[in-house]
């Protein structure tokens, strides 16, 4: 870094770049959790004990343990087994596997929570069970999936932080390093949580969009835009407050 | 075997549905404590008691929603959990029982029609699925049911756009389609607005009488069981306490337990 | 390099020194829900009493700790606070850190525990003509409090798995102690997996007492 100046315009290009690189680790490891997911929520129901057991494994594995752990477990000990990656694929890789085994269990959560009526129908009418999988429980399923996939997504967001610590150039990194080089004091992180807010905000806004469609699609209500700025609303009525 | 005599007494036509020796507990709490009973070809069986009595669970037996904990079903001559292999009778699995319950039909209380789909599509795709119809088939055969229990104007709806009588009506067109042997009705009324129960019963009477399926239904609508029933089945606590004609049971019972329920029904 | 095979030896030479960093990290997570767990309950009455501004201000504080990283909020309190004349031990300055933090997500969790209670709750208190102090104290709490317990509960585990981070701030808990020690000896093997053991042994221990919490509560 060149130049003592200390003002915005000087460190704002410098931080733009790193919200690419952040946005793009999110994307990325949300694109490598969602099939984790679906593949550790099949493993846990599979009737093979085999599988069910691996499966629980790994989700305890990344479930039990510390982000930042992994992290520096992917960092510093898979490279010892003739295994490196660049910080930005550990970064991915870790994130991708910690939030699927989470998200595992929204997806196990989803499909069980479509009624167990639909479940019977199914085999009153004798359905091929591939048939009833595809084509009448996951349509059903995916819709309830996507509220809280916009929740991972926004965890997501907030979890790539974490990439910094072993030297990817997002965000988080860019803003230590205007830190140290230029002297600027700790406020730099100010204007990085705003930056983290409004991407959130985005993010979730585009979520809420794609819940509308969804559940367009699926033959149910249709949701107010939003639901983040719907839910202002105090769940607990006036007069309990003695107001 | 245990049956036998109720098919010898009722003459005629072979079983269709019949339990011999089957028990059923959920969660220690005997629900069925080892009932016998047959349901020839043809029969329509009405299925009467308090809540809790068993009923219902006679109904997931038989179409094998519910594994029994003992005993023998046997659906159209073939038993549905069990088979015969070298003369011995051995356990069977899963797969055989698919095959097996393949004959029998079944309308649920809350309806469980597919929310995805029209009206048309929970009819018609189920056939293509299960019985292999072409698509103009299964359309054609899917319109005629629609039409027939008066929803012609309605086939392009999801079930959220339709009442709850209109969608136990889709169920019944969509159970028809396969062309069962046996149809299981489970208080099929009970989940409707009281002004919705008419169109619903009036499908399945008109069905009574036009068909030779076997039905089984268990309802609260006594009037309606003894118009279309040739035989009713008093349960109580997990058994059978009465069984006979719709005449006898319903105006004459001769068990305490069905002249009190019934007491309590016409009262309510 | 070394490290390739595991090496018990070494394994158990460094034992205690990460249990003593793992005790740091557990002081950190209790001392952080001693401030979150109240502080979340405050944050969310307030948030629910519609007080004019004070509220819709709590409401976007809530949603904006929730909304970032613990990673940048940690940073800014440390190199912020001495700006004003705050100057606290990296240790003081990370639990406050992960309590405010834990605050928010719990405040958010208070809030999920009350929208559970059917809206015939409220409408039957209110048809009875109850007193407010036993509509919230003998019908609102009771119902609420078992539902968000084990919630709370799991709260603390992840918070105990998020004090990892304090380690930037030079607080030698589990994962600094780790980290240093393969440093030091350029062996990450055994540091690093022993420090994920602990983690998970300590969180299983703990789910699981969350989730006997939950059995105790649905079987009432």
């Amino acid at each position: 870094m060149s130049g003592q100046s200390v003002s915005l315009h000087a460190y704002l290009p410098f931080l733009i770049d790193g919200v690419w690189v952040t946005l793009q680790i999110t994307f990325a490891a949300m694109a490598l959790a969602v099939p984790v997911a679906f593949l550790l929520a099949a493993g846990r129901m599979s009737s093979w004990r085999v599988v069910r057991l691996a499966a629980g494994f790994v989700i305890e594995l990344f479930r039990g343990t510390s982000a930042v752990v992994q992290l520096f477990w992917a960092f510093y000990v898979l490279p010892l087994f003739g295994i490196t990656l660049s910080p930005m694929a550990a970064g991915i890789l870790v994130l991708g596997l910690n939030e699927g085994s989470f998200f595992s269990e929204v997806v196990r959560a989803s499909l069980k929570s479509i009624v167990v009526g639909q479940r019977e129908a199914c085999v009153a009418l004798h359905l091929p069970r591939r048939y009833a999988f595809w084509r009448i429980i996951l349509p059903q399923a995916l819709p309830v999936m996507i509220p809280p996939f916009g929740n991972a997504l926004v965890l997501m967001l907030k979890f790539t932080a974490l990439v910094s610590l072993v030297t990817v150039q997002d965000l988080s990194f860019r803003a230590d390093q205007i830190r140290t080089a230029l002297g600027v004091s700790g406020e730099i992180y100010g204007v990085v949580l705003m930056i983290y807010f409004a991407l959130a905000l985005v993010l979730a806004g585009a979520v809420a969009l794609l819940e509308r469609q969804a559940a367009r699609w699926a033959g149910r209500p249709v949701p107010a835009l939003l639901p983040w700025l719907r839910a202002h609303a105090s769940p607990v009525p006036r007069w309990a407050l003695g107001r | 075997m245990p049956g036998d005599d109720r098919i010898a007494a009722t003459g005629g036509r072979p079983p269709m549905v019949r339990m011999a020796g089957v028990s059923k507990a959920f969660d220690g709490r005997t629900v069925l404590d080892a009932v016998d009973f047959a349901v020839r070809a043809g029969e329509k069986v009405t299925l009467i008691g308090p809540s809790g009595s068993g009923k219902t669970t006679i109904l997931r037996l038989a179409i094998g929603l519910t594994k029994p904990d003992a005993g023998l079903i046997e659906i159209d001559g073939r038993y549905l959990w069990h088979e015969i292999r070298a003369g011995q009778l051995v356990d069977a699995g899963e797969r055989h029982a698919r095959g097996v319950r393949r004959v029998v039909g079944m309308v649920f209380q809350q309806f469980n029609l597919f929310p995805h789909m029209t009206a048309l599509q929970n009819v018609r795709d189920p056939t293509i699925q299960v019985l292999g119809l072409t698509r103009d088939e299964a359309e054609s055969r899917a319109v005629e049911l629609l039409t027939q229990v008066g929803l012609a104007d309605h086939m392009a709806k999801r079930p959220a756009q339709l009442s709850g009588g209109q969608q136990q009506r889709v169920a019944i067109a969509r159970a028809l389609a396969l062309r069962p042997k046996v149809m299981l009705f489970d208080e099929v009324t009970s989940a409707l607005d009281p002004e919705l129960v008419g169109e619903v019963l009036r499908v399945i009477r008109e069905l009574a009488h036009a068909t030779d399926m076997a039905m089984l239904l268990v309802t609260h609508e006594i009037s309606f069981a003894e118009d279309i029933a040739d035989r009713v089945l008093m349960f109580d606590a997990g058994r059978i306490v009465e069984d006979g004609p719709p005449a006898q049971v319903l105006k004459d019972p001769t068990h305490p337990r069905t002249r009190q329920f019934l007491r309590a029904i016409i009262e309510r | 390099m070394s490290g390739f095979s595991w090496d018990w030896a070494y394994a158990l030479s460094i034992l205690p020194e990460l249990l003593r960093g793992l005790m740091i990290t557990v002081q950190a997570t209790l001392l952080a829900t001693a401030i979150a767990l109240p502080l979340g309950l405050v944050l969310i009455l307030i948030r629910v009493a519609g007080i004019p501004v004070v509220s819709r201000a709590v409401w976007f504080l809530i949603e904006f700790l929730r909304g970032t990283p613990f990673l940048i909020q940690l940073y800014f309190i440390f190199y912020v606070m001495p700006n004003y004349g705050v100057t606290l031990s990296p240790f003081t300055t990370g639990v406050i850190a992960l309590g405010i933090y834990g605050a928010a997500r719990a405040a958010e969790l208070y809030r999920a525990g009350i929208e559970a209670l059917p809206p015939g709750q409220w409408e039957a208190c209110m048809v009875l003509g109850l007193p407010l102090p036993f509509v919230w104290r003998g019908v609102v709490m009771p119902q609420v409090v078992p539902v968000v317990t084990p919630m709370l509960g799991n709260l603390v585990i992840v918070m105990f798995k998020d004090s990892a981070v304090l380690s930037t701030i030079t607080v030698l808990e589990l994962v600094a102690t780790a980290k240093d020690i393969g440093v030091m000896t350029f062996r990450y093997l055994e540091p690093l997996t022993l420090a994920g053991l602990l983690f998970w042994i300590v969180s299983y221990a703990a789910a699981h007492g969350v989730r006997h919490l939950e059995a105790r509560h649905a079987g009432r």
